[in-house]
């Protein structure tokens, strides 16, 4: 019958019009799925616990927790209320009541927003009693860093809430939630967070909330965040940011039988407690703005210097490695260096001072290294050949790569090997005297203040070292993590460290930084004066050279390794010799014996140098855009 | 000669039997689902929906036997009989019914209700049955079909005025029946023509609508005339009454719509057409009963896991939006599975009534395939969105003691007549 076959056929349509319906809607459409956080039926609350503190190698608190209250306001909740009885409360006036409702009416009817920032204790303590009476109000209660001492921001970074970037990464965070943004707080995020709790709520259709989902089985409870010991001595940062006031740069300081970073300066540096809370952003803007000082820029271990002098140091290890000279060697300076045909590398040093390895060092003699330099190249059959093996046993201090350390940031620098005159040169027409210059640290060599700071290290070990670190203890047990405790070797036997070391006694006994001689400690040094250049709209321009030391003490048995940068510093002996003996002399005798040496070092400013650069700089600028 | 069999279970279609335990099952095992709030208490407790439900499943057990026991033959003699005391029930509602959610359906007896409506359907069937098997009844025949539909009208009429648009509008579906009994096709398609119009009107509003249809009329008028179907200077006046009753229904339904109906019910309307897009509105049930359905995903959270169904997030979930918690709880698997049965259940329906020698059992046979094919279509289109927001139950599944009863008499009737065909009388 036909018309059995028309009620067959509508009722197998509908169904299998449903059957489609309900599989767009099930399996295909992504529109009728809340996901398992926008699922309005379950709550997750967070319950999180409190950041881990940071302490110095000492035990000194450096970073704490301050609770915070905000008073907050609901729009659409709120009620009549007596304003009057309520701005006193508050300690606001009516209009800025208004304001601040009309305010957050605008910004969302619905979604919390901070009404009164940051009350006091005190007040929290009397307010919380009358909240009951304003519907649409509450007081939320916020963790704070706080920074007892105001030092080593670079160091210790801040923290913020997560970016996008980071929410898609890493699954633990949601929108909104706080996270370390830089320095320690970045790199030992997990210790120092703990882990939140969740508590799943089971809400109804109205969003009221009606008892834990499932009876709380999927509820876990937070962990406290770990606190962390660094390796900073807090008291010998602070003493350091305050003798780079006015001055730019960076200083690094490590325990070369450790590794341990004890300083690690920036200059200029800023409050940390500018970063903290609701505050941060807009000090962050102003922060960034100095495009000229650049505060946020950590110099210490993203700036690149030319090494200058300090690196004759290495130059005169590689020689001797080399067989090229000895400790006896001599060279004779006619007030520079002349190689090739034409090439002249001029030096400071009186004509006809005949130098050997020690005195080359303590008065810093260009022509002495640049001879070691040149032999050292032309030991080899082919000037690549020489410059591999220059540029491996440079290498093999930490130089030129990531020293693979516990640092939120760093940079390579650069030491050239043969590749790269390769490159530079493309008929392969180089050898020695063409790159002459990085015998004394010029040239292609660049090095961040912690690369120096690492290499001093080396030296001061007599042939090895241990990456730097900041890290000294995780929840008061010290860390165990081999690559910062297994040693590095240099290419360069113990034996040929002596005369050199005993060369940058010198320095300070009879050399270029006796002027920063201090009684009763052995220190060994190297001064610096770095010529430096920057390509504006592909001019070369040159600024006042960078003042450059390196140095460690005592000369047996060292307890500290230092590298300082004094931007546009003029010279050596002038900013960053005296700076580095007033850190050595306060980290090893807790006192400093010379006053007005300090003094001097306080109160000194290099402002006039930056000043007259900037309109340099400017005046370039304007005059290539006419 | 008549010879009775004693036995009444020899010709019992246990086909239908086990559809029936099945939906049942299913059916109770969701109720508990959407409304368990504590684990720890009895099944059969009084106070719970699930506890009602299981105890009105019980008392159905007491219903099929009666109706089991009760000789065949008696339900046609008795078919006008029941009809009027189903209308008087209904008319009686205005005297002595209960308001529940606007609409008074119920009799309260002391604490129980019972909803008549529910138990019209079965009489209103019977009646049609028995009027279409009448010798000599010619459904093509003008005074007949008059009639017919007049024992249509009058249930409808009753229930329209509680108001319960919804069950009215199944009473009108029982014209499939009488297509199947020979009722001219072109009633249906006229109906169906209506209902394009209709909501063609809704859709695009009535000046728009209007040019559409005009056009296609047009292009419709020029086609055949090309084909030299017929011809302009002869036929031109039925033309002008086509376009002139098209424009004036057209305009009906506006009027209707925008000036007669109420809002909630326009809502209705304009939400299936997608006219308006208003989760947090009037379309608040269907888009979470949606949402509810989708969260399940292909095979579900699993029983009683469901954590929009134990939030309550649809309203009626035990109810009318039974199929929601299927959805959440089984997935498309349990979804699908229960359409499947659903259809199997009706197409057997509809074969039983097939083999049926009598004309009386074979019409009431379709409309019970009718009534539960509508009851079926029109609830989980509403659940799923394809359908306006039309309150009725989805039969043996939806929480309701008098709708599980309604239900339960339809179809132990037909298979009571069913399990006397193979005797003559």
């Amino acid at each position: 019958m036909e018309k059995k076959y028309i009620a067959y056929f509508s009722i197998l349509l509908v169904s299998l019009i449903f059957i489609s319906r309900l599989f767009y809607i099930q399996v295909l459409a992504s529109k009728y799925k809340p996901s398992p956080l926008n699922n309005s039926a379950v709550a997750v609350k967070y319950d999180y616990p409190e950041r881990g503190f940071i302490y110095d190698r000492n035990g000194v608190l450096v970073v704490a927790n301050q609770p915070s209250y905000d008073v907050m306001i609901v729009p659409r909740d709120v009620q009549a209320l007596d304003t009057v009885e309520f701005c006193n409360l508050l300690k606001i006036d009516k209009e800025t009541f208004l304001k601040r409702y009309k305010k957050a009416w605008t910004y969302s009817p619905r979604i919390p927003s901070v009404f009164v920032a940051q009350l006091s204790k005190s007040d929290y303590a009397f307010l919380q009693e009358k909240m009951y009476k304003y519907k649409g109000f509450y007081i939320q209660k916020r963790t704070l860093r706080q920074y007892p001492i105001k030092s080593a921001a670079n160091v210790l970074g801040y923290i913020g809430e997560v970016s996008p970037y980071q929410l898609k990464k890493n699954s633990y965070y949601q929108q909104g939630e706080l996270i370390g943004i830089n320095g320690v707080e970045k790199q030992y995020e997990e210790a120092l967070r703990g882990v939140k709790g969740v508590k799943f709520i089971q809400r109804d259709r109205f969003n009221k909330e009606i008892g834990p989902f499932k009876d709380g089985i999927y509820d876990t409870l937070a962990t406290v965040g770990k606190d962390v010991n660094i390796t900073l001595d807090i008291e010998l940062q602070k003493y350091a940011e305050d003798l780079m006031v006015n001055k730019r740069g960076g200083i690094v300081a490590i325990e070369p039988s450790t590794g341990e970073i004890l300083t690690l300066v920036s200059s200029p540096t800023y409050d940390p407690n500018l970063l903290v809370g609701r505050e941060r952003s807009k000090n962050y803007n102003i922060l960034h703005d100095k495009k000229y000082e650049n505060p946020l820029y950590d110099r210490s271990l993203l700036a690149q210097y030319p090494p200058g002098s300090p690196f004759k140091i290495l130059t005169g290890l590689i020689g001797l490695q080399e067989g090229v000279i000895t400790p006896e060697t001599r060279v004779t300076c006619y007030r520079g260096f002349r190689y090739g045909r034409r090439g002249f590398m001029k030096c400071h040093c009186s004509y006809g001072t005949v130098h050997a390895l020690n005195s080359g060092i303590h008065q810093s003699c260009n022509a002495y290294f640049a001879s070691a330099y040149k032999k050292t190249i032309e030991k080899y059959p082919t000037a690549a050949e020489g410059m591999k093996k220059w540029s491996d046993h440079v290498k093999s201090f930490g130089l030129g790569d990531f020293l693979h350390n516990d640092l939120s940031t760093g940079t390579r620098g650069q030491v050239p090997d043969e590749k790269l005159y390769n490159r530079m040169y493309p008929d392969f027409a180089w050898g020695a005297t063409t790159n002459i210059s990085n015998a004394i640290g010029q040239g292609e060599i660049t090095t961040s203040p912690i690369q120096l700071a690492n290499m001093t290290a080396a030296i001061a070990n007599r042939g090895f070292y241990y990456t730097p670190h900041i890290i000294k203890k995780i929840d008061n047990k010290p860390i165990q993590i081999d690559r910062f405790v297994v040693p590095k070797k240099t290419t360069i036997d113990p034996k040929h460290f002596e005369p050199v070391i005993e060369g940058m006694l010198n320095v300070f006994e009879k050399g270029t930084a006796r002027a920063s001689r201090v009684e009763g400690i052995e220190i060994c040094g190297k001064t610096g004066t770095a010529e430096n250049f920057s390509i504006i709209n592909g001019e070369k321009v040159q600024f006042q050279d960078h003042s450059i030391f390196i140095a460690f003490a005592p000369k047996d048995n060292p307890k500290i390794a230092i590298a300082i940068f004094v931007e546009n510093g003029y010279w050596g002996s002038r900013w960053a010799a005296p700076i580095a003996s007033l850190i050595i002399e306060k980290y090893l005798k807790g006192t400093v014996s010379r006053p007005y040496l300090e003094k001097r070092m306080f109160e000194g400013s290099i402002q006039d140098e930056y000043e007259k650069q900037r309109l340099m700089l400017e005046q370039k600028i304007e005059k290539e855009t006419e | 000669m008549r010879k009775r069999q004693n036995n009444i279970f020899a010709g019992v279609d246990w086909i239908l039997v086990m559809f029936f335990i099945v939906l049942v099952f299913i059916g109770w095992i969701n109720i508990y689902a959407a409304t368990v709030t504590d684990t720890s208490l009895s099944v059969f407790d009084g106070t719970t929906f699930y506890g009602k439900q299981l105890k009105w499943i019980g008392l159905s057990a007491v219903l099929i036997t009666i109706t089991m026991a009760i000789d065949a033959k008696f339900y046609e003699r008795f078919a006008g009989f029941f009809y009027v005391i189903s209308m008087l029930s209904l008319a009686g509602l205005f005297i002595f019914g209960n308001t529940v959610n606007g609409a008074t359906s119920w009799y309260n007896f002391g604490g129980f209700s019972l909803q008549p409506t529910e138990f019209a359907k079965v009489a209103t069937a019977l009646a049609l049955a028995n009027f279409l098997s009448e010798p000599n009844k010619d459904l093509s025949n003008f005074s007949t079909q008059i009639r017919a539909f007049l024992i249509l009208l009058v249930p409808f009429v009753l229930i329209i005025l509680q108001p319960d648009a919804g069950s009215a509008l199944i009473y009108f579906t029982l014209f499939f029946v009488m297509y199947r009994e020979g009722l001219p096709g072109w009633y249906l398609g006229l109906g169906f023509i209506l209902i394009i119009l209709f909501l063609a009107t809704l859709y695009f509003g009535f000046v728009t609508a209007l040019i559409i249809i005009f056009s296609i009329l047009t292009l419709l008028v020029l086609y055949l005339l090309n084909l030299k179907k017929f011809h302009l200077n002869r036929e031109w006046p039925k033309i002008i009454v086509l376009f002139i009753c098209v424009g004036t229904f057209m305009y009906s339904v506006d009027y209707i719509f925008n000036n007669i109906f109420d809002q909630r019910h326009r809502d209705r309307f304009s939400i299936v057409l997608g006219k308006e897009v208003d989760p947090r509105g009037i379309g608040y049930n269907t888009n979470q009963s949606m949402i509810t359905i989708g969260s399940g995903g292909l095979t579900g959270k699993g029983f009683l896991e469901g954590d929009r169904t134990q939030g309550n997030f649809v309203p009626e979930q035990q109810t009318d939006y039974i199929f929601s918690t299927i959805g959440e709880e089984w997935g498309f698997v349990g979804t699908s599975a229960v359409i499947i049965i659903f259809t199997a259940f009706i197409l057997r329906i509809i074969r039983v009534a097939e083999r049926q020698k009598l004309k009386f059992s074979r019409i009431f046979g379709y409309s019970v395939a009718t009534i539960f094919f509508f009851h079926f279509m029109i609830n989980i289109g509403m659940v799923i969105g394809l359908v306006p927001t039309i309150g009725i139950p989805l039969p043996f599944f939806s929480y309701g003691g008098s709708s599980l009863w309604g239900f339960t008499i339809l179809l132990f009737v037909f298979i009571r007549l069913d399990a006397d065909r193979t005797y003559e009388w």
